[in-house]
């Protein structure tokens, strides 16, 4: 008898609940039995409620299991899984789960499918395609750039900075050593797409930095991974060290001439690392203080040479930009938001997790067709879109298309794409001191807005909420944020008022307050 | 790890990195993976190495939360604290966590069995609220089942 391929997911959150006892008891069970099984541990496919989501290769395709308890895995042999056996626990083909066929998955188009450490599987699913058009057409410098400033990528990370500008900056700087630094210090709450790149798709970061790194003329490069994802940072060292055995990196990368080197970089828990600036700082071994800008990173960046720094998910959209072309991704997206964006439902979501749709679709679609309403069935009554500097976003605003200029013409932002969402329990008071008190234990202390006045608004609010002189102190708290909106170094301090002012606005009875007026909103 | 053994993993952890290119992370990284934890005589044998002040590489450890100047406890336990996980109970699974483990937040249980922390994100917002114990992670976390996942540190059934 043939061996069964069967996949049990080594995403952290799969690990979380028990993947591995799952994976171990699966494999015991099986030799008990005398059954051919080939396992392998794939990365998730971002449907984070049913992890452990066991798959199995049928001749009719994938077919998925779960959540998969360690003692369920004894009844699903009993059922005969591994021939895709009827089961409480099925979900039938993967590919035909709604969740997942309603998407539009490009650059996770491999997460979950493919053995994220295996080059053969990730070769097979369209990977180094990009690489290798950038170097069998000989594309230079300037094509490279050009396709990438074409393709209207924009920094996913959140400030949505043309990616194409920026590499074109830095190639037109001469200096003796280019850099290429991939900031993957992911610290926003509601946010996962990084993490699960760099363990569930290694490779597609490395060969998008790659392409990067020919593109600028740049031979060095560090990926800046936090702390807090200790597994992203095992997986990502473990995949440079394949690629560079398999000459995708080192010396002469594919036979090119030209030389990439990359190495990983942990950070240590602070979430101002997340600024650019403060990342370079803390890569050059300091505190994590943000630097006043200019000079701009792409001229002076890390130790003072030209740089190209971008988010995880904008380095992972190049290759597919690369090898389908520019036109391919602007197909997707709505006005200058091109391409998708991999959102990622979170917190009180009945099915949280990861949904890569073109720009443009609404909160209310990700909340109610994909999301299907909260976790705890009770109303939805405030959602966080953006991580923890994003606004508060009501209900009446559901509808707003989710791109780039229509969340910041409503004062709100996408960010990294994190979307928080919260039930009618949330006290939208205290959901804003919070905001302020992370923002003073976070805060890197080079600016006084953000270093004084985030202790402040803590103070500021809890007078609002005592009652202490509320009206007054309720407009020392709009001046307040004032300042920190516009006098902030970085987005820190300067973005904090955001859930702060969304939260006072729209949900003003959580603060003693009267309702908001319908006609004003 | 008797003392000399730790001296020379230090110097050799030192060595290593003194003349990497912004090496203090990693160095610090490292030593703190050796040693559990950034103790004071190794802060003036790391500034040695590195041609810095103590006061310099001070500054570096007591910037970021993930060093530390003082010995944790046995098992550390860390507790999301992030919104995704507010919104699914962290606060009180928090309050929970410093009943069972009997200490607050930021300390270590007089028995030094524990150290209990908060965290900010560990990228499992999907499946909150989520913790972390030692090197493993636990995701939709209710107080029962915390208390079983310390029960199994403690060998109790």
């Amino acid at each position: 008898m043939n061996a069964v391929t069967v996949y049990v997911p080594r995403d952290s959150a799969a690990l979380a609940v028990d993947a591995d006892a799952v994976a171990d008891l699966l494999v015991a069970e099986c030799a008990r039995r005398g059954l051919a099984l080939n396992l392998v541990r794939n990365g998730s496919r971002g449907m984070f409620w049913l992890e452990p989501l066991v798959e199995v290769a049928t001749p009719q395709g994938r077919v998925a299991y779960g959540p998969v308890a360690p003692e369920d895995v004894a009844g699903l042999l009993d059922a005969g899984f591994l021939s895709g056996g009827e089961h409480p626990l099925r979900q039938g083909l993967t590919e035909q789960i709604p969740y997942l066929a309603r998407q539009e998955r490009l650059t996770f188009a491999r997460m979950g499918v493919t053995d994220p450490l295996s080059l053969a599987d990730y070769q097979a699913h369209e990977g180094y395609a990009g690489l290798r058009r950038a170097l069998a057409l000989a594309l230079d410098g300037d094509a490279i750039v050009s396709e990438v400033l074409q393709s209207g990528l924009r920094g996913r990370g959140g400030a949505a900075f043309p990616a194409g500008i920026k590499w074109k900056t830095v190639r037109g700087t001469q200096a003796a050593q280019k850099y290429v630094v991939c900031n993957a210090d992911e610290g926003d709450s509601g946010t996962y797409s990084d993490r699960m790149t760099l363990e569930g798709d290694p490779f597609m970061l490395i060969e998008g930095m790659t392409i990067a790194a020919l593109a600028v003329g740049a031979t060095r490069g560090y990926v800046y991974v936090r702390s807090e994802y200790p597994h992203a940072v095992a997986t990502l060292r473990e995949a440079i060290r394949v690629a560079t055995a398999a000459g995708f990196l080192g010396d002469d990368v594919c036979g090119s001439g030209q030389a990439f080197h990359l190495d990983v970089r942990m950070g240590a828990g602070s979430y101002v690392c997340g600024e650019e600036t403060a990342m370079l700082e803390s890569l050059e071994g300091r505190r994590g203080i943000v630097r006043a800008k200019p000079p701009l990173p792409a001229l002076q960046g890390l130790f003072g040479q030209p740089t190209v720094i971008n988010n995880v998910i904008t380095f992972a959209s190049v290759p597919l930009i690369l090898a389908r072309g520019a036109a391919f991704y602007k197909g997707y997206g709505v006005g200058r938001s091109c391409g998708t964006l991999p959102f990622q439902l979170a917190g009180n979501i009945k099915q949280g997790g990861l949904v890569e749709k073109a720009f443009g679709l609404t909160l209310r679609e990700l909340l109610h067709d994909f999301g299907g309403g909260s976790a705890s069935g009770r109303p939805i009554k405030a959602v966080q879109v953006g991580g923890p500097l994003g606004a508060y976003v009501p209900a009446s605003k559901w509808d707003v298309p989710l791109d780039y200029e229509a969340y910041a013409d409503m004062g709100a932002a996408l960010g990294h794409g994190g979307i928080v969402v919260h039930d009618d329990t949330a006290d939208m008071a205290k959901l804003a001191r919070y905001s302020m008190e992370f923002c003073a234990i976070e805060s890197c202390g080079k600016c006084t807005p953000c270093r004084i006045g985030s202790t402040r608004g803590v103070e500021v609010i809890d007078k609002i909420v005592r009652n202490q002189n509320r009206p007054q102190q309720v407009k020392l708290l709009r001046d307040l944020c004032d300042t920190m909106l516009h006098g902030s170094l970085c987005a820190m301090g300067g973005m904090t008022p955001f859930p702060v002012l969304s939260a006072l606005d729209h949900y003003p009875q959580d603060f003693g307050l009267a309702a908001p007026d319908r006609k004003a909103a | 790890m008797a003392l000399s053994d730790s001296t020379t993993a230090l110097g050799a952890v030192l060595a290593k990195w003194a003349q990497e290119p912004g090496g203090l992370l990693p160095a610090l990284h490292e030593v703190q993976e050796l040693l559990g934890w950034i103790p004071p005589d190794a802060v003036a044998e790391i500034a040695t190495a590195f041609n810095l002040s103590r006061a310099e590489v001070h500054g570096v450890i007591t910037y970021y939360h993930h060093f530390r100047s003082q010995p944790a406890g046995r098992h550390v336990v860390q507790v999301c604290r992030a919104e995704a996980c507010q919104a699914m109970g962290a606060d009180a699974l928090l309050a929970h966590a410093e009943r069972r483990l009997g200490c607050e937040v930021h300390a270590s249980s007089a028995d030094g069995r524990y150290t209990l922390e908060p965290a900010f994100c560990l990228g499992l917002c999907a499946s909150s609220p989520s913790v972390r114990v030692g090197g493993r992670l636990h995701a939709r976390l209710t107080p029962e089942k915390f208390d079983r996942v310390i029960a199994a540190l403690e060998g109790v059934q």
